[in-house]
């Protein structure tokens, strides 16, 4: 085996295991990109490294900084032990409804939390980080929302490694947060091979949070608009906590131990290959189950879990 | 006549109802009649030129309309629409 000098050089290159025993329809094949490998755990660790040495280069972290992002957990993750590795200091904007694990690994890469109310979602932790950030212009906010790098993370990693795998790929399937994985990935599959379909997922958060006051606190990703997301898609669907449930559960059968976000993506693919006839899908695992131990989705009774997720933010 | 799901910060504007039975034979019309019906959502689903808000993302039967026919999208009676706002995540 490799030596590798870094555990960052860990990131990326994350194998695709074939999980169509789980696929409705024997024509079609099922592929899952494992990025809960990744060291930080999860598909964060890309985009959250291109963002911060596109940053070194440009001059804007320099030793010792202290970087500020809003992120629902994974992003922060990644971050804070990127920052860990390189020496930079971190406050992360975590929306108070995550699960216990999300919060527990910030301390342990030794990331500042800053809480915000659960009831206005990710929307409203990056509200208060741009407002911070805004605040403290000595802190670098490296905003993962319309960081050109993290789309480009995926452009130049993801999608390259998926098509080096998989060029016979007929239909991308992927979680939809800051749209960086997506579009990154979508447009490079298309300049390769037009006619792949790219599919999005989405929770239905706006059910789970409460707290907007009027439509205009909705949020589109500048990466998003950036990227013409909306010609770059061509399908877009929420995925509702149960059924999430029920495939993150049913990956255990082929042995991928995933988060709730990578179960409504394998609900998705599901129904993707029950539409056509025959084709290769690749989904995202974007991370591992660790994180979800706490909200018993293994082990408790579906309806609590179910009832435990609404309330939750996993995206 | 399809059922519309409504996300709680458009509840009060439709006397607290988290479903209504709307009308319409496509998305844009469900739009209209419920702006016309509950008068309190006048303007907050679309904008001036009758498409749909920003911020609005129309699912039918969990499928985002946008990229079905859009408000062209055509309804059966067993539809269901559901309208959240855009959230994001990460």
């Amino acid at each position: 085996m490799a030596i590798y000098a870094s555990a960052l050089d860990l990131i990326g290159n994350t194998p695709l295991v074939d999980i169509s025993s789980l696929s409705p329809n024997p024509g079609v094949r099922i592929l899952a990109k494992m990025e809960g490998q990744n060291p930080g755990g999860s598909v964060k660790d890309r985009a959250s490294l291109a963002m911060i040495e596109e940053a070194e280069k440009d001059g804007r972290l320099t030793p010792g900084a202290t970087l500020i992002e809003s992120s629902s957990g994974n992003t922060g993750i990644a971050l804070a032990m990127i920052c860990r590795v390189k020496g930079y200091r971190i406050k992360v904007v975590l929306p108070d409804n995550v699960s216990v694990e999300r919060r527990q690994l910030l301390e342990v890469w030794g990331a500042e939390i800053i809480p915000s109310p659960g009831s206005e979602g990710s929307n409203g932790a990056m509200r208060r980080a741009i407002a911070l950030a805004g605040e403290h212009p000595e802190w670098v906010f490296l905003h993962q929302y319309s960081n050109e790098a993290n789309a480009r993370a995926h452009y130049e990693g993801t999608g390259p490694e998926i098509w080096r795998d998989c060029p016979e790929i007929t239909h991308f399937i992927a979680g939809l947060g800051t749209s960086g994985t997506l579009m990154g990935v979508g447009r490079y599959l298309k300049e390769q091979k037009p006619e792949v379909q790219v599919w999005a997922i989405e929770p239905p958060v706006g059910e789970m949070v409460d707290g907007l006051k009027n439509l205009d606190e909705g949020y589109i990703p500048e990466l998003f608009t950036a990227n013409n997301g909306f010609d770059l898609l061509d399908r877009k669907m929420i995925v509702r906590p149960r059924e999430s449930i029920e495939w993150t559960r049913k990956l255990i059968e082929v042995g991928v131990f995933a988060g709730i976000s990578s179960g409504a993506i394998q609900a998705a693919a599901v129904k993707a290959a029950n539409l056509i006839d025959e084709g290769t899908i690749v989904t995202i695992v974007c991370d591992g189950g660790w994180k979800y131990l706490s909200a018993g989705v293994w082990t408790d009774d579906l309806d609590t879990v179910e009832a435990r997720a609404k309330a939750t933010i996993y995206f | 006549m399809p059922d519309v799901r409504l996300p709680t910060v458009l509840r009060s504007h439709a006397g607290g109802a988290s479903v209504v039975e709307a009308e319409g034979e496509t998305v844009g019309d469900v739009l209209a009649w419920l702006e016309s019906t509950f008068p309190g959502l006048a303007g907050q689903l679309r904008n001036t030129d009758g498409t749909a808000h920003r911020f609005v993302n129309v699912y039918v039967n969990d499928d985002d309309a946008r990229y079905l026919d859009g408000l062209d999208t055509k309804l059966t009676g067993t539809d269901e629409i559901s309208i959240l706002p855009a959230v994001a995540g990460g």
